[in-house]
């Protein structure tokens, strides 16, 4: 398909020697002695293990790694021959969290903030924000809200924002991390698309090589401390790097997942917990689904999937006892409920504590200690335990979390987070647990972790609920499947 | 049949469905567009406000609080809004003025007849007068900061800020970026009240819930902010370049007109105020 000539770039080289970054405060360097050569118009694959400076790279290529308060430097990293900050609007960046990216109100002048500081002129400006909302394929008129788009939409558009400055070079960081399938795709084929008509150099960080190996043509392997261990086409060095980026954590496609299969289980033996005639919203008035019945035995793992919007992670809560439901009831089992009433709802929040546990989908909500200890402390302290240290250093250790005991949750990894979320409600030996979205944007290390974890679980007895969009999850844990209605065809059985 | 039992593959039971009377979120409602004022630029309004309210802050009396009152309602009817409206955007300041004027009635400097006394509380002729005069001057001038900014669009606002009052772009753009977390925020705040709970540590008092999420929503705010921040300088936002503005941003006419009308509802309250002779400025 030809195109007008004036959507292309010229690409952007990128040269790195003997180049290292060190944050202001830290003793380790982020990434050291980065040798890198990329030409112009190569599209690469950078992946590597949490640590190895991926993203300090990205960062500053981007040029917004800070000057020299921020932190130091050493050798060079060049674009185009000079200083990333000397070249502004040479690159685009988009980065990982869809909400952090979003400036304005507006559709198109969120995608006309780069060229303003720039300094385009007025007219150029909207020819361009028309042509990049048309390139990502984000079909909605320029006054639209950006509040009201979807993850994958956001992302589309913090592209959009980045290929209006016309940038020789485009740096995506995890740009599909927090994003489900649907999304993934769409980010996908507006990259796709926008790399035919500009012609512009990629580089792309990602642990989810599937998403990626097809259109860049280079991938490198970073090892820890930012060395190159791999460098070549894709197809090569997913074979010669095989060990080490499984060893990373690195998705490698076509590699099995040794987890096993879920096994078919009866949803009405052993229930826990039920819910009947629900009707679940986040506000009154505001109902969501309506006539959802679903049962969560004991001893067995529950999946629940959904398209976006329709309530999943909303009935999550409810069967919780977090949120209460617009009509019907939630029904904890005489086992469950243990002498108190049967609707979770109406428990304090120490007597949900050991019955129900939920893991929320976003870790950073969920912290309120200081160090990764302190937050298993809590659950046991709320239930008045004195020997806390004889419970947490064994979930410490299963977690693989043990040496990490004094950091500040906060500074831990996305895959380190989650472990940790999970850790600290699983101290306090719920009966029923519920996840939500559990694999969200984690490696393939992590991934394994949490699946085995969770068939663990169930095979102790616990009635464990899941919410996710993850087609590998289901096939792994899904001994009882929900899914909730996309239309209004109500109840009934599908494959 | 003793033994295990071959089970089926698992198969996905539907659940639920779509309420019949599903309201689709509200699509965002556009305020009332204020007629006469289309084109006029939201920092000329501003303007407006500070020409109307500033010369009532000058004088403690009933008559220009009065005047002014009347000839704003005549204008905004005129414009337009409709009481019901101004009765849904005002209620604040309506429950605020008699309350300012409560006070003043118990505990305002007494002169006159007095009529009822108990403790430091007085009502007098002195105090009744100060009251009609604080409640009438807290709507007079709560009225127009509200109305004049009932369609104002923030992005519209800020880029008047900085294009025809020069503000710094840097400064007027961060915040208007930065007002756009606060919705993030309200939803942080829920997730984080919910996980409280299901932590085990929702049963705290109040207060203390209160301290603690306050802290770690800052803490959040934080790291929002910077991601933010990241991301604008990503996008060449405080680079050295002189800025370009993709949405001019210009006055006129209609703007000129707007601040002769606010100057003649401020003269004619000040005015009618030393004509039937109650002016009366703080300052003596």
């Amino acid at each position: 398909m030809s195109r007008p000539v004036s959507e292309r770039v010229a690409p952007a080289s990128v040269e790195a020697r003997g180049w290292g970054w060190r944050h202001a405060g830290r003793r380790r360097w982020a990434i050291e002695g980065l040798d890198l050569s990329i030409a112009p118009g190569e599209r690469v694959l950078l992946v590597g293990p949490s640590g190895s400076g991926k993203s300090t790279v990205l960062h500053a290529l981007a040029g917004v790694n800070g000057g020299a308060e921020e932190g130091e430097s050493v050798g060079e990293l060049l674009l185009d021959g000079v200083g990333p900050a000397d070249r502004r609007g040479r690159s685009g960046l988009v980065l990982q969290d869809p909400d952090s990216q979003v400036v304005l109100s507006r559709l198109g002048d969120d995608v006309a903030f780069g060229c303003e500081n720039l300094g385009v002129e007025r007219s150029e400006i909207w020819s361009r924000v028309r042509d990049a909302v048309d390139a990502v394929g984000l079909e909605l008129p320029l006054d639209h809200p950006t509040s009201r788009l979807s993850g994958g939409q956001k992302q589309r558009l913090a592209l959009a924002g980045a290929i209006a400055m016309r940038p020789g070079l485009l740096l995506l960081d995890e740009p599909t991390a927090n994003l489900d399938p649907e999304g993934v795709a769409e980010v996908r084929a507006a990259v796709s698309r926008v790399l035919d008509r500009t012609g512009a150099t990629l580089v792309v960080v990602e642990h989810r090589v599937d998403v990626w190996h097809e259109l860049v043509d280079r991938m490198v392997v970073l090892g820890r401390e930012g060395r190159v261990i791999a460098d070549g086409r894709p197809k090569e060095v997913l074979v010669s790097a095989r060990v080490e980026l499984l060893a990373a954590g690195v998705w490698v496609p076509g590699e099995p997942l040794d987890v096993g299969a879920a096994r078919a289980a009866d949803p009405d033996t052993d229930v826990l917990l039920s819910g009947h005639g629900l009707t679940i919203g986040r506000q009154a008035g505001r109902p969501l689904r309506t006539g959802v019945e679903l049962a969560v035995p004991a001893g067995a793992s529950t999946v629940l999937t959904g398209p976006n919007g329709a309530g999943k992670s909303t009935l999550a809560l409810t069967l919780g006892g977090l949120l209460r439901p617009l009509a019907g009831r939630v029904v904890a089992a005489p086992a469950l409920a243990a002498g108190i009433g049967p609707d979770p709802s109406g428990w304090r929040s120490r007597e949900l504590l050991h019955r129900i546990g939920t893991v929320f989908q976003e870790p950073e909500h969920q912290f309120v200690a200081r160090t990764v200890r302190g937050e298993l402390g809590v659950a046991l302290r709320a239930l008045g335990e004195q020997d806390t240290a004889s419970r947490v250093d064994p979930v410490l250790e299963r977690l693989r979390l043990e040496h990490l005991a004094e950091a500040n949750p906060f500074t831990l990894s996305g895959g380190e987070q989650r472990r940790l979320t999970a850790a600290s409600v699983l101290v306090a030996r719920p009966r029923v647990v519920i996840l939500d979205e559990p694999t969200f944007g984690q490696d393939r290390l992590t991934w394994i972790e949490l699946v085995r974890l969770v068939r663990e679980l169930a095979d102790d007895g616990v009635a464990v609920l899941s919410v996710s969009h993850d087609a590998a999850y289901r096939e792994a844990l899904g001994d009882v499947r929900y899914a909730l209605g996309a239309d209004s065809l109500g109840t009934g059985k599908a494959a | 049949m003793t033994g295990r039992v071959e089970r089926a593959a698992p198969t996905t039971t539907v659940i639920g469905r779509r309420p019949s009377d599903a309201t689709e979120a509200p699509a965002a409602v556009p305020p009332p567009r204020l007629r006469l004022l289309p084109r006029v630029n939201p920092v000329t309004r501003l303007a407006a406000a500070i020409l109307v309210t500033t010369p009532l802050l000058f004088t403690i009396d009933w008559v220009s609080a009065a005047v002014a009152l009347t000839l704003q309602l005549a204008l905004f009817l005129a414009a337009g809004v409709r009481p019901s409206t101004m009765l849904r955007r005002c209620w604040p300041i309506l429950v605020a003025a008699p309350l300012a004027g409560l006070s003043m009635l118990l505990y305002g400097r007494p002169a006159g007849t007095e009529y009822w006394s108990f403790w430091l509380a007085r009502i007098t002729d002195g105090s009744i007068e100060l009251a009609v005069a604080v409640t009438l001057r807290v709507l007079a001038i709560g009225l127009p900061a509200v109305l004049l900014f009932l369609d104002v669009d923030p992005t519209e606002l800020a880029d008047g800020l900085a294009q025809v009052w020069r503000l710094p772009a840097r400064f007027v753009l961060g915040a208007l970026a930065g007002a756009r977390l606060i919705g993030l925020f309200l939803d942080d705040w829920r997730a984080m009240a919910m996980s409280r709970r299901a932590r085990g540590i929702g049963d705290h008092g109040a207060v203390r819930r209160f301290a603690t999420m306050a802290f770690a929503l800052l803490v959040l705010a934080i790291r929002r902010g910077s991601k933010l921040a990241t991301a604008m300088e990503a996008r060449g936002f405080g680079a050295r370049t002189a800025r370009s503005w993709a949405r001019p941003s210009t006055i006129g006419a209609p703007d000129a007109a707007l601040l002769v009308i606010a100057l003649s509802v401020a003269g004619c309250a000040i005015g009618g105020a030393i004509l039937a002779g109650t002016f009366h400025p703080v300052w003596v």
